[in-house]
């Protein structure tokens, strides 16, 4: 129930190769982050505050746990976007992007 | 795990229109079917649901008596425009969902879901081709519903079926582990713009004349349409298979913006 992602959390010392096993894509942060974004956010543009790069959100890398998702940049691996969940309230930390451009309607 | 959503609060009536917010439904099931013996595609009937694109998913979210609650994301099978919304889940052992979802579920049984979700990893018409779609596993999926909405599209427009050409390179581990493996011999059949490969990593027939290895190189360099064709790629699966698959595509010179990548976990997230 959950074991997994709670150990990996409370345990830092877990393999390169599970983490790696663990890596999802951008896209499988839709459903949460839709929760936010009034619109789909994983084909919006962030620009990493780490590296500078610029990419869709679809294409970054998710790393998802019971709390939430941390999503980083796959240049440098900086944090753009940290999700979580508490009890009462879903919180951003988007402190990883410089900015996040999501195409509008005109 | 209870039969979840009775005590949501989530309406699960109101219309969307197409900025809404993504609802939660309460979905109901039509039919279960055995697709392998670890997999099942499970028809839902979901009312209000505003439609989708061909590669997107939804989320599943479980309710314990308890209250606890886990959400899983399924890719969709069924392609655009069919009234039935088609999941097709790999049964994980240790899994916290899909042993429900393959094991329990019965016609008449209602879970909740959310969707569609995700405008990345889809392809429409307007994105063209050629298409080259690689899937391991259950990561076949969401290229299905590609497939399957190709053959619609091409139904009415046949002029197509060159511009949207398409090769699949499919791996799984062995023959009675192939995912639709005789919807795809049906459409390779009849369409010669559709190609199927196969390659079996575990074991095959002993009259198995197809690869017996995982995806490397040598097969991409073999199956995938020349770079100078601009193929548009599509790579679902486990994630060191996306990973290899989609690094070395770009090695061999395809256009990262052209390789779209939905990796999925131990935690049967998309596939």
């Amino acid at each position: 129930m959950n074991k997994v992602s709670n150990q990996s959390m409370e345990q830092p010392v877990v393999s390169d190769r599970a983490i790696d096993s663990l890596r999802l894509d951008g896209n499988a942060a839709a459903g949460l982050l839709s929760e936010i974004f009034a619109s789909d956010v994983t084909v919006g543009r962030a620009k990493c505050a780490g590296c500078g790069a610029t990419r869709a959100i679809g294409a970054l890398h998710v790393y998802s746990h019971g709390m939430g998702m941390v999503v980083r940049c796959p240049g440098c691996d900086g944090v753009v976007l940290r999700v979580a969940r508490t009890a009462t309230h879903l919180w951003l930390d988007a402190r990883g992007a410089v900015s996040i451009a999501i195409e509008g309607q005109s | 795990m209870a039969i979840p959503g009775a005590s949501s609060g989530t309406p699960a009536t109101s219309e969307p229109v197409a900025t809404a917010r993504i609802l939660w439904r309460i979905a109901t099931v039509l039919e279960v079917v055995p697709e392998t013996p670890r997999t099942r595609t499970v028809f839902f009937d979901v009312p209000g649901w505003p439609g989708h694109r061909a590669g997107q998913h939804v989320d599943v979210r479980l309710t314990a008596d308890d209250g606890y609650q886990t959400e899983r994301s399924y890719s969709i099978a069924s392609p655009p425009g069919e009234s039935r919304l088609a999941l097709t889940v790999e049964r994980l052992d240790d899994g916290e969902v899909s042993p429900y979802l393959t094991d329990e579920l019965h016609p008449g049984d209602q879970i909740e879901l959310r969707g569609p979700i995700g405008g990345y990893f889809v392809w429409d018409v307007e994105t063209g081709g050629p298409l080259f779609l690689v899937g391991g596993g259950s990561g076949i999926v969401p290229l299905m519903a590609m497939i399957r909405y190709r053959v619609a599209l091409l139904a009415t427009a046949p002029n197509s079926a060159e511009t949207l050409r398409t090769r699949l390179l499919y791996s799984s581990r062995n023959w009675d582990e192939v995912i639709y493996r005789d919807e795809l011999s049906r459409l390779a059949k009849t369409d010669r713009t559709l190609e199927v490969v196969h390659t079996l990593t575990r074991a095959a027939p002993d009259s198995w004349t197809g690869f017996r290895r995982r995806i490397d190189r040598a097969m991409l360099n073999e199956t995938a349409w020349p770079v100078g064709e601009n193929p548009r790629v599509f790579v679902c699966g486990p994630t060191p298979l996306v990973e290899s698959v989609a690094g070395t595509l770009v090695e061999l010179g395809h256009p990262p913006a052209l390789v779209k990548t939905e990796r999925f976990g131990p935690t049967g997230t998309p596939g």
